[in-house]
């Protein structure tokens, strides 16, 4: 019972409560940088660091937390693992950071990470609390990286910087430039309110059908 | 687990304890971070300066930094802060090959800064290498994605100046093919190296009395790779 709650947990972050698809939290590092699928995973991956890092303390010392500072300590806490995130990623991946650039820091003001903090970490055991860090974090890269890798692949030909297509094809520019994250965005949120409308339907249609059958 | 009470309000003394304590193990954990991964930036920092300077100065394998002091090119080890500096380049017999500039200046969206290798002898610019910017991308980054951009500094005419002309028109040794869609981007990038080249022409000596490298560096120790 319990791992089935745990699990129920990390799924719906990636699908029914996708934080980029569904809550549309986030927005700022998501169309600002997934104008490439590596520059789209590396954010992913600092953003799944800080979430699931702060997501481990906050759940942890919540009892501690008076409730009146309670925001004031998560950004603290969210702050230290982005300072540690941007440190690391300077050391390590200098080049993918510098295509960051300011979006790195940002990741403070990621509000996909202070939602989960207030809405889950704080109330919730560690255990329950990785678990939702884990699936949200998760859903947030896959979003990141469709996102990339789309306008990656139609703004300039290729996938993680290996050409796709020949010499004839022509790039379409708009894509890696801001309109095109607005453009992909729409089109994928578009996509995901047909799916949920035509699951609702199909749901009630069976529903009715139980019902006439009973 | 036993919760406080909801209701109850914790006094102001434990609300900034528990601010201060958070801030201060969170001070501790950056600190921590910042000292142990300094050295490898600084290291990484460096080692992309050398790299950029044996880039754009074909067949240099030694280095060393110049600075303008009272009327004269000197070598220094350790130039100062907001110093201008070029880099002497040096082959292994230790003969002065050319002048690697950094120069920055503002481009489409921000600083471009930039190292451009300089012949005084033929008064050619013979490579140029972007250090940062952040032009556009999949337009303005092709100043230094795009090979056939970059490789037209590989042998350009710097006298009287360089000229970016449209492309697929250029004509004389000083012109610059533009890159189609990001014309102000490669205009900014001509417009540094003119910039810097104009405010270092007066304070570089006569060609052939470079100062001397002073230190010899095991040659390709670090170049090698």
């Amino acid at each position: 019972m319990k791992d089935n709650q745990a699990y129920e947990e990390f799924i719906k972050g990636i699908w029914r409560d996708n934080p980029v698809f569904v809550q549309v939290l986030g927005m700022c590092p998501m169309l600002a940088v997934t104008n490439s699928a590596i520059n789209a995973v590396a954010m992913g991956g600092a953003t799944f660091f800080v979430l699931v890092g702060s997501s481990i303390l906050v759940s942890t010392f919540r009892h501690l937390i008076p409730k009146q500072v309670r925001i004031s300590c998560f950004i603290i806490i969210i702050a230290t693992f982005v300072t540690i995130a941007d440190y690391t990623l300077l050391a390590l991946v200098p080049g993918v950071h510098k295509e960051l650039g300011a979006f790195i820091p940002l990741i403070v003001a990621n509000c996909l990470i202070l939602g989960r903090q207030e809405a889950f970490a704080s109330r919730y055991p560690t255990k329950l609390a990785v678990m939702d860090a884990l699936g949200m974090a998760t859903g947030f890269v896959v979003a990141l990286f469709s996102l990339g890798a789309v306008r990656e692949i139609l703004g300039d030909g290729a996938l993680f910087g290996i050409k796709l297509f020949g010499e004839n094809f022509e790039p379409w520019i708009i894509m890696i430039l801001p309109p095109g994250g607005f453009l992909t965005l729409g089109v994928i949120l578009l996509f995901f309110n047909w799916f949920k409308t035509k699951k609702d339907e199909f749901i009630e249609d069976v529903a009715a059908a139980q019902r006439s059958e009973g | 687990m036993t919760s406080p009470p909801k209701d109850q309000a914790p006094g102001s003394l434990r609300l900034v304890l528990t601010l201060a304590i958070a801030g201060l193990l969170s001070g501790i954990a950056i600190i921590g971070i910042y000292e142990s991964t300094l050295p490898t930036i600084t290291a990484n920092k460096a080692r992309e300066l050398r790299e950029a300077v044996f880039k754009v100065l074909p067949g240099v394998t030694q280095m060393q930094a110049l600075v303008y002091r009272d009327d004269a090119l000197v070598v220094v080890p350790e130039p100062d802060k907001d110093e201008p500096v070029v880099y002497g380049g040096y082959d292994d017999a230790g003969q002065f090959i050319g002048y690697a500039v950094p120069a920055a200046g503002p481009g489409f969206q921000d600083t471009i800064a930039l190292l451009y290798g300089y012949q005084p002898a033929e008064q050619r610019v013979v490579g140029m290498e972007v250090l940062e910017s952040r032009e556009t991308p999949g337009l303005g980054d092709k100043i230094y994605k795009d090979m056939d951009f970059v490789g037209e500094f590989k042998a350009l005419t710097i006298e009287p100046e360089i000229v970016a002309v449209k492309k697929g028109t250029k004509t004389a040794d000083n012109q610059v093919d533009a890159i189609t869609g990001a014309t102000i981007s490669a205009k900014a990038v001509v417009r540094i190296i003119n910039e810097a080249h104009a405010s270092w022409t007066g304070q570089l000596p006569s060609p052939g009395n470079e100062p001397a490298i002073e230190r010899q560096e095991p040659a390709g120790s670090e170049a090698g790779q």
